[in-house]
C-alpha cells in the first residue's frame, strides 16, 4: 500500500486491542446514508517510476523558451545550494514552529530572514511571510486603515501605474470592507505617476497612498515628492518594491522626510523558482510604530531558563489563532520554505553579489532595449528611467507578433493591450541578469524577421 | 551563532554573482541607495554549513514522529519534489503563453478533476493559497450569493467554539459579524443551541467535520436541513479531511462550499510553516463566484478561465495561479495513491488513531471523549495530572521533546483543558506509535515522582524552555550591528 | 486567593472602579483577572478625550497566550491613561489595585455606578 506500512499481523492486532471487528467498524459513526462508495472517477495507482514518466512527459512539453517576460515574475539565478538547502528535510518537512526549543533552526533562520528584510528596505521590522506580493499589499493597506488613527476616511489612493494584478487582488481582499480605492492616473509620457495630479486631494482624508518602486512599467516613480505628500495630508505611505531592485535603489525607510510607513513586495526575485506563478512569498515590513498592527508570524529573540539566547514566535495576541475575529489577519500557514531560501540566497549573494545582480539587470535591459528599438517601429514608449523593465511599442498588434516569438522558442514580453489598450500595441519586456548578448541578439533578429514579413 | 556574526567585509560567495561589474548608467543619482545594505558577507561554504547546521536544529517528519492533532503530519512522499521540481516545471512562467503550458495544464486540470470526485463537488478552484485563504475564499462566495440575490439582510456566519480560530478571523475579512455556537458534551455541534440563533441574519455557518474535538458530527444532516432551511449555506472547513477520505464526502453531507488543505491531506511539506494550497470547491449554485483563474479543456486543448470568462467571480487571491509548485506536489501524490489508496488514507489514519487511544486510556489517561470513536486524531485531557501534580500541559509536551517526539498540538481546542490533540496519520508504524506511547506513560510516572523533571522540560535539545514573556515585552526582532558589541 | 479590596466596586467582566472624585473615576483589572491571564506584554489604552458608553470596548490587555478586551464600566470622557504602561505592562501584575491602574474616566451618568458589584459580590462572582 503506498506510503502506509500497516502488515496483516499488525492491523489484526491493532483491531483486538481497539476491540474492533474490522476497520469498516471504525466509521460505524457516520450516517450510513452519507457514506459514497466507491469513487469511480479517481485513477488508478501508479508506481513512482510511472509517474515519473507521466511527469517528465509533460515537462517536456512544455520546452523551456528563452525568457524575457517579468511583469511580476523574473528569471534569475538561483545558486545550487539555495535549494539543495531549503530542501533538507529538517526544514521542507517541519511544521510551523510552534515547540520552539523544537524548531530553533527554523526560528533562526526567520529571524535572520527579518534582519536581511529590514535592511534591504532601511525599515526597522519584518515579519516572517505573507503569500504573495499582491496579497501583502492587500494586507498592508488593511493594516493601514487600522493604524491611521487620523485618518476616518478608509479611502485608499492606488496608482494605475501599480501590477494590475495586485490591483484586482487587493480589490478581492479588501472589497467587503468598505474601503475605497481610488485609482491615479499615469503620465502618458513618462509612465510614472506624476506627483502633481495629487493636488486634486490636498486637505482630503486619505488612509494610505501606495507608491511602487519600480512601478509594473519597470518605470522609477518620484518617490521622495510621494512619499512626503502622503505624510502632510495625514495618510500613511505604502511601498510596493522589488527587493532586488533595492540593492541600487534608494530603500522606502529613506524615502522623503520620513521614510515609508509599510513596505511590502514579491519575494521570488530573491530565491524562488518562476514555477508557472508560486509558491513565491510576500514580504512586509514596517516601522516599530506600527507593529502590532502588522499580520503573519513574527520571530523574536529571547532568552532560555539559563540564558542561552534563542529564538521564537512574539506577538502571538495579534494572530487569529489567539484573538480569533479580532486578528489581525487570518493568515495561518504562510510561505516559510520561501522564505528560508531567500535567506539563503541573500546570505550567498551578500549585499555585493545582489548589487551586481540588479546592476547587471539593469545592463542587459538597456541593451536589449536599444537592439530592439534599432528595428523600425519599435520603440520605448516612455522617456523616464526605467529598472529592468521596458515598455516598447510595436508597429502592428502585439499577441501575434508574440506568438510567432513563443513558437520560436521566445518569450517576447507580455502584451499590454489587455490591462492597458490606452497604450496601444505595445509589449512589456525584460532581460535579467541570465540573458546573454547572443540570447538579445537572437531576440532582436527574430522579432525584425517577424516584423519585416 | 547568527549568519551576520561570521560576516567579515569583503568576504564573498563570488561565483553566485555576475564576474563583471557593469555600469548603472540608465538611473540617475537621486534614486540610488546611498549605503549599502547591510546583509552578510561569508563565503559559499560558510552559508552551506550554518544552514545545515541550523536544519539540525529542527524537528520534522523526516526525523521525528509528529503528531500535531489538526496539522495532518505525515509522510511527504520525495517523489512528490523531485518531480515537482523538473526544470521545465520550474522555469515555466507564469505568463507563458499556451503552446507552452499544455503539460503543466494538464496536471492542474486533472487535480481540480480529482478534487472534485474526492469531495462531492460540483467545481474547484485551486488558487487559494493556504486553507485560511480558501475560508476567505469560500465565504466572500457565500456573501456573493446572498448579495446577488439582494438578500442583505445576511449579516452572521455561525462558528462552533471548536473551529480554527482563521474561521472567526475569515468571516470577519468577508465583513461578516461572528456568532459562536456551542458544542456539546458528546462533542457533536448543539442542535438546540444552534436552532435558537439561526435565522434570516444567518449567511452561513463554517464547519469542521470530523471537528477539532476528534469525533465526526454525527448529526451534521439535521445542521445541513436547519441552516439551509433559514437560508444560510455551509462552509466545510476541510482541515480533517485525512479522516474521511474516500469514506463519506463533504457534497454529500449537505455542504454548499469547502476547502481543502493540500499541504495536509494531499501530503505536500508543510516547510516550516508553509507554503501551503488551500483549493475550494463548491455546489452548483456557488460555481459562478469561483475564484479566478481556473483550467477549462475544450476536448483538445487547455486554457485558463479568467475574469473575462467568469465575471461573477469573488476575483484574484494572487498574482498569478497559486502556489503552483504545491499542486503539482499534490497531484503527483494524487496519482501514487489512486482512488483506492485515498480510501486507505481514512482508514489507516483512523485505526492508528483509535488504537492509541484505547492504549492510552489503558494506562490511565483520561480522553476528553471516552465514548466516542476517534476519528483520525483524539484527545487527551492532563486535567487530572495539572491538579493534582501540578505538572501541566505545556510540562508534558516539552518533556516528549525530550523524548525525541514531537509535541501533539496543546490548549487546542480551546474549550477542553489542558489538552492533548494526537494526530498520528496513516504513514506512521505500529511500532512507532508504540513508541510514543510507552513515551508519555514513562513522563506520567516522572510527573508524579520527579515532578521538577518535567516542569523544567526540555533537557535535551539546543535550548531549555524560552522565556517568551521577555520576548514579547523586550522585542528583539532584528539584528543589529550594536547588539553584539 | 485573589485580593478584593473592599473600598473599590466591581464589573463581572474583573474591572474595578475607584470611588469618585470631582467626577473622576480610576479604572483597572481585578487581581484575580490578572492572576487567569498571566504575564502581560502589552496593554492597548484609550486616548485621552475618547468617550465610551458603558459596556463598550476601551483597551486590550495582552498576555503571550491570551487577548483579552476592556470593557468600560461607565460611560464617559477619558481624562488620564497610565502612560507607565507602556514600558512595564508588568505593572498590572505586580499591582493590580495601584500602579497597575488603567485608566481615569470623567462620568456621564453616576447613577451607573449603582449597577456595579461591591467587593462581596465580586468576591461570590468569581467563586462561583
Amino acid at each position: 500500500m503506498p506510503f502506509i506500512p500497516h502488515t496483516e499481523e499488525d492491523v489484526r492486532e491493532m483491531l483486538a486491542t481497539i476491540g474492533a471487528p474490522d476497520i469498516e467498524a471504525l466509521f460505524d459513526e457516520i450516517p450510513t446514508a452519507l457514506r459514497c462508495g466507491k469513487l469511480k472517477k479517481l485513477p488508478q495507482a501508479m508506481s513512482e517510476m510511472e509517474v515519473a514518466g507521466l511527469m517528465s512527459a509533460r515537462a517536456n512539453q512544455d520546452g523551456q523558451p528563452v525568457c524575457f517576460m517579468g511583469a511580476g515574475a523574473y528569471d534569475h539565478h538561483i545558486p545550487a545550494a539555495v535549494w539543495q538547502l531549503a530542501s533538507r528535510g529538517e526544514f521542507y518537512t517541519a511544521y510551523t514552529p510552534y515547540q520552539a526549543e523544537a524548531s530553533q533552526g527554523t526560528l533562526q533562520v526567520l529571524y535572520e530572514f527579518q534582519s536581511m528584510m529590514a535592511a534591504l528596505t532601511g525599515m526597522d521590522v519584518s515579519n516572517a511571510s505573507l503569500y504573495d506580493g499582491a496579497t501583502a499589499l492587500a494586507e498592508a493597506v488593511l493594516m493601514a486603515v487600522r493604524a491611521n488613527r487620523k485618518s476616518k476616511s478608509r479611502r485608499i489612493l492606488i496608482p494605475r501605474s501599480l501590477h494590475p494584478a495586485y490591483r484586482r487582488v487587493v480589490q478581492t481582499m479588501v472589497g467587503n470592507q468598505n474601503i475605497e480605492l481610488v485609482e491615479l492616473p499615469f503620465d502618458t509620457a513618462g509612465g510614472h505617476t506624476d506627483p502633481a495630479t495629487l493636488a486634486v486631494f490636498d486637505g482630503q482624508d486619505i488612509a494610505a497612498l501606495v507608491i511602487p518602486q519600480p512601478n509594473y512599467f519597470g518605470v522609477l516613480e518620484e518617490v521622495d515628492a510621494l512619499t512626503d505628500w502622503a505624510h502632510a495630508n495625514k495618510a500613511l505611505a505604502i511601498a510596493v518594491v522589488n527587493p532586488v531592485a533595492l540593492a541600487v535603489l534608494n530603500p522606502p525607510g529613506e524615502w522623503g522626510e520620513q521614510g515609508a510607513d509599510i513596505c511590502c513586495g514579491e519575494g521570488q526575485p530573491l530565491g524562488a523558482p518562476l514555477s508557472s506563478g508560486g509558491p513565491y512569498f510576500g514580504f512586509m515590513c514596517c516601522t516599530q510604530a506600527l507593529v502590532r498592527q502588522m499580520p503573519g508570524r513574527i520571530v523574536g529573540g529571547t532568552r532560555d531558563l539559563e540564558g542561552k539566547v534563542g529564538y521564537t514566535l512574539t506577538l502571538q495576541a495579534r494572530e487569529q489563532h489567539i484573538r480569533r475575529s479580532k486578528a489581525t489577519s487570518n493568515i495561518c500557514t504562510n510561505q516559510g520554505l520561501m522564505a528560508t531560501a531567500a535567506t539563503i540566497h541573500m546570505a550567498l549573494l551578500g549585499s555585493d553579489g545582489l548589487e551586481r545582480v540588479a546592476i547587471a539587470c539593469h545592463a542587459n535591459t538597456q541593451s536589449l532595449t536599444q537592439k530592439l528599438a534599432s528595428i523600425a517601429g519599435v520603440e520605448p514608449l516612455f522617456n523616464r528611467p526605467v529598472f529592468h523593465e521596458q515598455v516598447l511599442r510595436l508597429p502592428i498588434s502585439a499577441d501575434g507578433v508574440l506568438d510567432q516569438l513563443s513558437a520560436m522558442d521566445v518569450l517576447g514580453g507580455l502584451d499590454l493591450s489587455r490591462d492597458y489598450p490606452e497604450l496601444g500595441d505595445a509589449i512589456l519586456v525584460c532581460a535579467t541578469e541570465k540573458r546573454t548578448e547572443p540570447e538579445m541578439d537572437d531576440f532582436q533578429q527574430k522579432l525584425q524577421m517577424i516584423l519585416t514579413c | 551563532m547568527l549568519i551576520y556574526q561570521q560576516s567579515r567585509t569583503g568576504r564573498r560567495a563570488a561565483a553566485q554573482a555576475p564576474l563583471q561589474k557593469a555600469e548603472l548608467s540608465g538611473i540617475p543619482e537621486a534614486f540610488r541607495r546611498k549605503q549599502r545594505a547591510d546583509l552578510p558577507e561569508v563565503s559559499e561554504m560558510q552559508a552551506v554549513r550554518h544552514y545545515t547546521r541550523l536544519s539540525q536544529q529542527n524537528f520534522s517528519i523526516d526525523t521525528q514522529f509528529y503528531p500535531l492533532g489538526s496539522c495532518t503530519m505525515k509522510y511527504n512522499p520525495r517523489g512528490c519534489n523531485s518531480l515537482a521540481m523538473l526544470p521545465n516545471l520550474l522555469a515555466r512562467h507564469p505568463e507563458a503563453p499556451a503552446d507552452h503550458s499544455q503539460g503543466f495544464m494538464a496536471c492542474i486540470y486533472e487535480l481540480q478533476e480529482m478534487l472534485k470526485e474526492v469531495t462531492g463537488m460540483q467545481a474547484v478552484s485551486l488558487s487559494p493559497a493556504a486553507g485560511a485563504q480558501g475560508e476567505f475564499a469560500g465565504v466572500a462566495m457565500i456573501r456573493a450569493y446572498h448579495d446577488a440575490r439582494g438578500d442583505d439582510a445576511r449579516t452572521e456566519i455561525l462558528v462552533p467554539d471548536a473551529a480554527h480560530g482563521t474561521n472567526p478571523a475569515s468571516a470577519v475579512m468577508c465583513g461578516y459579524k461572528v456568532r459562536e455556537i456551542p458544542s456539546g458534551a458528546d462533542g457533536d455541534v448543539d442542535v438546540e443551541a444552534l436552532r435558537k440563533v439561526v435565522g434570516p441574519q444567518t449567511a452561513g455557518i463554517m464547519l469542521t467535520n470530523p471537528s477539532t474535538l476528534g469525533v465526526f458530527d454525527r448529526k451534521i444532516e439535521e445542521i445541513a436541513k436547519l441552516v439551509h432551511e433559514a437560508g444560510g449555506l455551509l462552509y466545510y472547513d476541510g482541515a480533517n479531511l485525512n479522516a474521511i477520505l474516500g469514506k463519506v464526502r463533504p457534497g454529500d453531507m449537505g455542504f454548499d462550499v469547502i476547502h481543502v488543505n493540500l499541504h495536509k491531506t494531499f501530503s505536500t511539506p508543510h516547510g516550516g510553516g508553509g507554503p501551503g494550497a488551500g483549493p475550494v470547491g463548491v455546489s452548483k449554485r456557488l460555481q459562478p463566484y469561483l475564484p479566478v483563474p481556473m483550467v477549462a479543456h475544450d476536448g483538445e486543448r487547455y486554457h485558463w478561465l479568467t475574469e473575462v470568462d467568469c465575471p461573477e467571480s469573488i476575483g484574484r487571491l494572487s498574482t498569478f495561479a497559486g502556489n503552483a509548485g504545491v499542486l503539482l506536489r499534490a497531484y503527483i501524490y494524487a496519482r501514487m495513491l489512486g482512488g483506492e489508496g485515498m480510501e486507505r488514507v481514512a482508514e489507516y489514519s483512523t485505526l492508528n488513531a483509535n488504537y492509541m487511544m484505547k492504549r492510552l486510556t489503558d494506562a490511565g489517561f483520561e480522553a476528553a471523549y471516552p465514548d466516542r470513536r476517534a476519528t483520525h486524531e483524539f484527545i487527551l485531557t492532563l486535567q487530572k495530572q495539572a491538579k493534582q501534580l501540578g505538572v501541566n500541559t505545556m510540562d508534558f509536551a516539552k518533556r516528549l521533546l525530550d523524548y525525541g517526539y514531537h509535541a501533539p498540538t496543546t490548549y487546542f481546542p480551546l474549550l477542553v483543558p489542558e489538552c492533548l490533540l494526537i494526530e498520528p496519520t496513516e504513514t506512521e508504524t505500529r511500532e512507532e506509535l508504540d513508541g510514543f506511547i510507552d513515551a508519555l506513560c514513562s513522563i506520567k510516572q516522572e510527573a508524579e515522582e520527579h515532578p521538577e523533571q518535567v516542569k523544567s522540560a526540555p533537557h535535551n535539545l539546543p535550548v531549555k524552555r524560552l522565556d517568551d514573556v521577555r520576548a514579547a515585552r523586550e522585542l528583539d526582532l532584528a539584528w543589529k550591528p550594536d547588539n553584539f558589541n | 486567593m485573589s485580593e478584593v479590596p473592599n473600598e473599590l466596586k466591581y464589573c463581572d467582566s474583573h474591572e474595578w472602579i475607584s470611588s469618585v472624585e470631582a467626577g473622576v473615576v480610576t479604572v483597572g483589572i481585578t487581581d484575580h483577572a490578572q492572576d487567569q491571564l498571566g504575564d502581560m506584554v502589552f496593554v492597548e489604552l484609550p486616548e485621552v478625550g475618547q468617550t465610551f458608553e458603558i459596556k463598550g470596548e476601551c483597551a486590550v490587555v495582552e498576555s503571550v497566550k491570551a487577548a483579552s478586551d476592556i470593557y468600560c464600566p461607565v460611560s464617559g470622557e477619558v481624562v488620564e491613561i497610565n502612560e507607565m504602561l507602556a514600558d512595564s505592562p508588568e505593572l498590572v501584575n505586580d499591582d493590580p489595585y495601584g500602579d497597575g491602574w488603567l485608566f481615569k474616566i470623567r462620568l456621564s451618568n453616576e447613577a451607573e455606578l449603582d449597577s456595579l458589584l461591591d467587593a462581596d459580590a465580586y468576591q461570590a462572582a468569581i467563586d462561583a
